[in-house]
């Protein structure tokens, strides 16, 4: 075929920004909400999260333990596989590495499972989610993160698209191999770059 | 079912469009190198302007596997970049650069009972399940529910009224039926006997039915969702 589509020069998203990853647009204000399943109701006093599996004291945090912890924030961006991308968002919560740091990965720990409460669940490397690279949040732009965006609690990955960012989440298990989660088993890719376009299994 | 994997870009070639109005644009297209889709399954249709610079998005597919062609049925939203342009531009021969079939979450094999839930342009992964059912005789399997403001506003309303989809507008009076949403109380009745729920539309529209549904007593996970942003 031709390579350019006849008669499509580009419309008013276009933009040339170097923060946009190939083939992304910017959103603007707007926050699109695309989830699989419904949104759950989450009670926090019941509530918790854990981190198991291969690590040398398997913990549990209830809402206030969590809180407990010391916080940290993420300036900056996120892309949604669907070709979004928000500029300078900001949340709040705690870091991953807060949460390693007590519960001590074993050294064979490769690949971490993170799940939702509603089942969800998402593959990541251990290293896509240490040395400051993701975090637990429960606030987004100063005020309570809410349910349709993953609230209370979700998962922030923001290097990569954004399901990896498990919305709901509970759980951070580490394994010594990589499994693949929800949308990775049905057709998305296993890591998920957006600079490299990572979207869909069969991608580089 | 079939274990189609969307790893590559194809082409496209456009056989038939049809506009509705300023609201809808139906293409039908020939593909290269066609994979066997699943009734529910998205393609990926990718822009590419001179100089090189892209758009994509997913749209759902209407179509049967069965046939021939793959058909689209596109909403223009305001301002949509490539909404827009289905709308506006694209011309029988144009050649369009694809992907799919995508998506193993929101499909429907045939055989479950299921019940669909449909906001406005949400109908389309539905009309696919539909024109499948019928030709394998198992249409019984499958309750439509279609919402939308108005007839106008709702793809393939004769075909979903010919199948015996209930359609609930809420802005006019759809024959019997007056001018409301989707009750609870009209979902339990068309909820029985299901073992799966899907709902397609905005995210207000899925957030909705889905606490219908639970007031309906359908247990939440069965249903599986999937919601569409103004992404345009």
């Amino acid at each position: 075929m031709a390579n350019f589509t006849r008669g499509f020069t580009g419309g008013a998203r276009r933009g040339g920004d170097d923060r946009l990853p190939p083939g992304q647009y910017d959103t603007g204000a707007t926050w699109p909400v695309l989830t699989a399943e419904l949104t759950p109701t989450i009670d926090l006093d019941t509530w918790t999260m854990t981190v198991d599996g291969l690590v040398e004291k398997p913990t549990t945090w209830d809402w206030r333990g969590i809180h407990a912890l010391p916080s940290s924030s993420y300036f900056g961006d996120i892309h949604c596989v669907t070709t979004w991308t928000k500029f300078d968002t900001t949340f709040a919560g705690v870091s991953v590495d807060a949460l390693l740091e007590i519960a001590k990965p074993k050294p064979e720990a490769t690949h971490v499972m993170a799940t939702a409460t509603t089942g969800y669940n998402t593959n990541l490397p251990l290293e896509d989610i240490t040395d400051g690279k993701a975090w637990i949040v429960w606030e987004f732009d100063g005020k309570p993160l809410a349910p349709e965006h993953g609230g209370p609690v979700r998962l922030l990955v923001p290097h990569l698209y954004f399901w990896k960012s498990a919305k709901w989440i509970t759980r951070i298990e580490l394994m010594d191999h990589d499994e693949q989660g929800f949308w990775e088993r049905n057709g998305y890719h296993d890591r998920g770059d957006p600079w490299l376009e990572q979207r869909y299994q069969g991608d580089a | 079912m079939t274990e189609a994997i969307a790893s590559s870009w194809t082409t496209g070639t456009v056989r038939e469009v049809e506009r509705f109005g300023e609201t809808y644009v139906r293409l039908r297209l020939e593909v290269a190198d066609r994979h066997d889709h699943v009734p529910g399954q998205h393609y990926v249709v990718r822009l590419r302007a001179p100089d090189g610079y892209t758009a994509q998005r997913s749209y759902s597919l209407a179509s049967d596997p069965a046939d021939p062609l793959i058909e689209l049925m596109v909403e223009c939203l305001p301002r949509g970049e490539v909404s827009g342009f289905l709308h506006d531009v694209v011309e029988v021969g144009d050649e369009l650069e694809l992907r799919g079939p995508i998506g193993r979450w929101f499909v429907w094999g045939g055989e479950v009972p299921s019940l669909c839930v449909a906001g406005g342009s949400g109908v389309v992964p539905f009309i696919s399940m539909l024109r499948y059912a019928r030709r394998m005789g198992t249409a019984s399997h499958l309750t439509i529910v279609a919402s939308a403001q108005t007839r106008e506003r709702l793809p393939y309303i004769e075909e979903l009224e010919e199948f015996g989809a209930f359609i609930a507008l809420t802005r006019e009076n759809h024959r019997d039926r007056v001018a409301a949403h989707i009750y609870p109380d009209e979902l339990a009745e068309l909820s029985k006997g299901i073992e799966r729920a899907y709902v397609c539309g905005s995210a207000g529209f899925v957030s909705f039915v889905g606490r219908s549904l639970g007031e309906a007593g359908v247990p939440s996970d069965i249903v599986r969702v999937e919601q569409f942003g103004a992404t345009g």
